[in-house]
């Protein structure tokens, strides 16, 4: 029992990404970076017409769709059941099951682990989740260094940097950009490394190459988890992740409990739907399947680490909990009109884009700034729902969250804003007010227009006119016009 | 058919010849219109801003205003949607059983214009004239909510002398948003240059789309940069003959 | 296992506390069994195959698809195998500047190696090899359980007793892997090809060489896996399976 479970304490949270600013301050900034913009452009445009094409290819796209949302809604419905199946046949299989309830019971179980196999460093494959609980961080304070070898996330550590998408975390970078990272930060760097991806592919390969053959101890995530025959799933490209679940003598996987899925049987829906949603390809290059410990072939030791870390919290919400059927594809985050001007750090969040606006704010709660804009960060256009392969209806649930958003300040302050809502909605209710009010703004309008326009408007709506011009009121509303030219009803 | 005009407070406050237009096409087509002037604001703006309750006193109004009406028409993609997508989980939420049965009964009468055109008139041909280059812009709730599909598309190419120009990247977001507009303004004008970028390519004269939302926006980036480039509703162009 | 009231605990009565009541609405069923026959009524509207092999050369669109990830495919009869794999590693050898063996992973057919020349030195990985020993190795030849034709996959089931498939490792250290793939392993699509896997043994899904888009999204191959992939598909004169 640790120190925590002992005094109850649970406090769900991302350690390393607290105190980020909200969404409309760090996206002002990130529209202006020139760099960042021509990366985002290029990156999810390209992306987005793969996508397009790699699902154009099956007739039956939709109803994979629907099978992988009923699937998981039926898992997270019932999702003490599986991950209790999950774990007993872990264990059948020779392998360990922690449950960790927030990212410091993670980090600190995953620290015991790492010393208890008697090393002070780790090799490590990309996971979202140990991301967001600050794994890396946590681990290093132990005094246990811990090398990323994904070779984006690779150029995110070498770079002292954070992820900026889900599944290309470098797309912030480009090749020259990286050239230097690797000059200054890879001891090994090999003399004259050109800006070519394929010869900084290689440098990464030689510079990890070693690290791979001689660790004792792999950290992974999962891509899925299968309660039925306590299997797990790692989703790859380059390789990096079968030399982590397979060379060391120790293998531990740190999985979000939303991870599970109910039967063997269901792969054959999930690895349909997610190669061809994240890097639109019919299958990426490898995929790694193990159960347990197999004596002779790979680890001795293997530990699944179960974390909740506010999924409870998501779970609990029923139009939030959609949010958890989520498969980490990252398609949405390559079709936001937002994103594609934002990057991924405006998000504050391991999980940025429609994805992170709807996830970060329920794992977290929306109390902090951060959390509290997330909500509002997207425009509603609805281009994430129609690429999602497990149909989250991410508009929905963002205007459902920014209900809670405004229900959790309701009690604490009145705001010019609420003040404004509540006066606006009782004029918009009430056709009598609005044309008293439209009346009013006729009047005034027509004071500052010229040519029919508006080209300034006092704080807030500032905010409008600052890179558009307004419209001036009317002469005569339409209730107006309707009134003296029909009579009115 | 006893068709009530639900011509929007955006429209009604700001657009008002968009609303005539409206009546100008129907009438034309054979059909009379009311404006039935108990109606107000479908309550988007406060649902999509997280004020939900104060967006139900706006619900009630909108039923009860459009109580007894074969047809409820708009020239707002986004405020059909409203009605239909999102009424039904409001009635639901504020625990009125009446309302929700309300909401029920005039959800499937509930047209966007295009679609009440195109679908449920069975008409492509309204009988305009608009000589001009145009281009259009397909809002994200007409697209994505409503799929409307290509029927604003069908009643263009059947006015008369109108030349229409296809939008590069159409389907991308203009970066309205509603209160997105105010609250994340740098984004929202980021998104919007590329919009305002693709439709100058065009050499459109007119930009035209079923929202006077996204027009609002679109049409402000477009005269702040002296672009000489107008933004008209549909319904605007559908109503235009050779007399006017 | 953690103390009563521990973390496992918590989050268990979290979760029943978020999902409850059973029989609610939002699909929480409750005893173990029901929850099994509810998840045996989900609905599954997808196809079991994109492709028809009644009606379309399966061996095939494998092939095709698989060469569409870089990897090198070669189709060959059953009576040309020994030659081609031969000939395959006897040009590597030939390529190399240092001349250095090929893994054999336990129960690989013999008859496959029959016309391996003895220049080309094979080595078997009883005892296991060691991984600096495997990253001295000029590659390695495998069979495998089962092709994905639709996706151009190879699947390698792994794990003592694997018939020529070897442990994990050995597909993944030494630079070249070379795969052999008969025809009656190949599977329309995933429903078929995963169900005739063993879930208590290791799987690795291949799908081409390495590969990466993480600068700037253009596809590099070659990081960490093999850099180079190549596969004898195994076919009969007339197509069928052998």
């Amino acid at each position: 029992m640790t120190a925590q479970e002992a005094s109850g304490t649970y406090h769900p949270g991302m350690p390393t990404y607290l105190g980020m600013p909200a969404f409309p301050a760090a996206a002002a900034a990130a529209v202006a970076d020139s760099q960042l913009r021509a990366n985002l452009a290029h990156a999810t445009r390209t992306i987005r017409a793969k996508r397009a094409a790699a699902v154009a290819e099956l007739a039956d796209w939709e109803e994979l769709r629907a099978a992988g949302k009923t699937i998981k809604d039926h898992t997270l419905a019932n999702l003490d059941h599986y991950l209790l199946r999950l774990e007993e046949n872990v264990i059948a299989a020779g392998g360990h099951v922690h449950w960790a309830q927030d990212a410091t019971d993670a980090n600190a179980i995953v620290a015991g682990l790492v010393r208890a196999a008697g090393t002070d460093r780790v090799v490590k494959v990309k996971s979202m989740a140990t991301q967001e609980i600050g794994l890396n961080e946590a681990l290093a304070a132990e005094g246990i260094a811990v090398l990323e070898t994904d070779l984006a996330e690779l150029i995110v550590q070498l770079g002292h940097d954070l992820p900026s998408h889900i599944l290309v975390p470098a797309i912030h970078k480009n090749r020259a950009e990286i050239r230097e990272i690797f000059l200054r930060e890879m001891p090994d760097a090999p003399e004259g490394l050109t800006d070519d991806p394929r010869a900084l592919a290689a440098a990464a390969r030689a510079h990890l190459r070693q690290a791979f053959l001689s660790a004792k101890v792999g950290i992974s995530g999962a891509n899925f988890a299968i309660a039925e025959t306590g299997s797990l799933v790692v989703v790859e490209s380059e390789g990096n992740g079968r030399m982590c679940v397979t060379l060391p003598e120790t293998l531990i996987s740190v999985v979000g409990i939303e991870k599970v899925l109910p039967s063997w049987r269901d792969l054959e829906v999930f690895l349909a739907l997610l190669p061809r949603s994240s890097t639109a390809e019919r299958m990426n290059p490898y995929t790694s399947i193990w159960t347990g410990v197999m004596p002779g072939d790979g680890p001795e030791e293997f530990h699944l680490v179960l974390v909740d870390n506010g999924r409870t919290a998501a779970l609990a919400d029923r139009t939030g909990r959609q949010a958890l059927r989520c498969i980490r594809c990252s398609a949405c985050l390559n079709v936001c009109p937002v994103y594609e001007r934002t990057g991924g750090h405006a998000y504050g969040s391991p999980y940025p884009g429609p994805i992170g606006a709807i996830i970060s704010p329920q794992l977290r709660g929306v109390g902090s700034p951060a959390d509290a804009s997330l909500p509002f960060a997207s425009t509603l256009c609805g281009a994430c729902y129609q690429v999602c392969p497990v149909a989250i209806n991410i508009p929905e649930a963002l205007v459902h969250l920014r209900a809670k958003v405004v229900d959790a300040k309701r009690e604490k302050i009145i705001s010019p804003e609420r003040t404004m809502f509540h006066v606006s909605g009782r004029v918009l209710a009430s056709p009598r007010l609005l044309a008293a009010a439209q009346r009013g703004a006729s009047l005034s309008g027509r004071l500052v227009a010229r040519s029919g326009r508006i080209r300034r408007l006092p704080r807030p709506l500032s905010a409008w006119t600052d890179t558009r011009d307004a419209p001036a009121p009317p002469r005569e509303s339409f209730r107006a016009w309707w009134a003296r030219t029909r009579g009115t009803r | 058919m006893r068709i009530g005009l639900f011509v929007t407070c955006l429209t009604d406050t700001l657009f008002p010849d968009t609303g005539r237009a409206v009546v100008t096409v129907l009438e034309r087509l054979g059909h009379q219109v009311d404006f039935p002037a108990a109606q107000a604001c479908c309550g988007q703006m406060h649902f999509n801003t997280g004020y939900r309750r104060e967006a139900v006193p706006m619900v009630r109004g909108t039923v009860a205003a459009f109580a007894g009406y074969d047809a409820v028409v708009s020239p707002s993609a986004s405020c059909t949607s409203m009605i239909r997508e999102y009424y039904p989980a409001l009635a639901g939420e504020a625990g009125d059983a009446a309302l929700a049965r309300a909401v029920a009964e005039l959800v499937p009468r509930t047209w966007e214009l295009s679609e009440y055109l195109t679908g449920v008139l069975g008409v492509t041909d309204v009988g305009a004239y608009f000589p001009h280059r145009v281009t259009y812009h397909p809002s994200c709730h007409s697209l994505r909510m409503l799929e409307v599909g290509d029927a604003p598309l069908r009643l263009l190419r059947a006015v008369r002398g109108l030349d229409l120009a296809d939008l590069p990247d159409a389907e991308s977001c203009c970066g309205f948003g509603g209160t997105f507009a105010v609250k994340n303004p740098d984004v929202s004008a980021a998104i919007c240059t590329d919009k305002v970028a693709a439709i100058i390519q065009t050499g459109a004269e007119v930009v035209c789309a079923a929202d006077n939302s996204c027009l609002m926006h679109i049409g402000g980036a477009l005269t702040r940069q002296r672009s000489g480039v107008a933004t008209m509703h549909l319904a605007e162009i559908l109503a235009r003959t050779e007399e006017a | 296992m953690t103390a009563p009231g521990g973390a496992r605990d918590q989050i268990l009565a979290r979760i029943r506390a978020a999902t409850g009541p059973e029989g609610s609405a939002n699909g929480r069923v409750g005893p173990a069994e029901k929850v099994d026959e509810v998840y045996a009524t989900l609905p599954r509207d997808y196809l079991s195959a994109h492709h028809d092999p009644a009606s379309c050369d399966i061996a095939d669109l494998f092939a095709e698809r698989a060469a569409d990830y870089r990897a090198v495919v070669e189709r060959v009869s059953p009576a040309g195998l020994a030659a081609a794999l031969a000939r395959i590693l006897a040009e590597r050898r030939g390529r190399a500047a240092r001349p250095l063996p090929f893994v054999i992973p336990d129960g690989l057919p013999a008859e496959w190696l029959a016309a391996v020349p003895a220049a080309v030195q094979l080595t078997s990985d009883t005892p296991p090899l060691s991984a600096a020993e495997l990253d001295m190795m000029a590659g390695v030849v495998t069979g495998c359980a089962v092709a994905i034709a639709e996706t151009g996959t190879i699947i390698l089931e792994h794990g003592p007793g694997s018939l020529g498939q070897g442990r994990r490792a050995l597909t993944l250290v030494p630079d070249f892997h070379l795969a052999v793939v008969l025809a009656a392993q190949v599977a329309a699509d995933l429903p078929d090809g995963l169900a005739r896997l063993n879930p208590a043994r290791p799987h690795t899904l291949i799908s081409g060489p390495s590969a990466t888009s993480d600068i700037e999204l253009i596809r590099v191959e070659g990081v960490h896996g093999p850099r180079e992939l190549h596969v004898l598909l195994v076919t009969a004169e007339t197509g069928a399976a052998p």
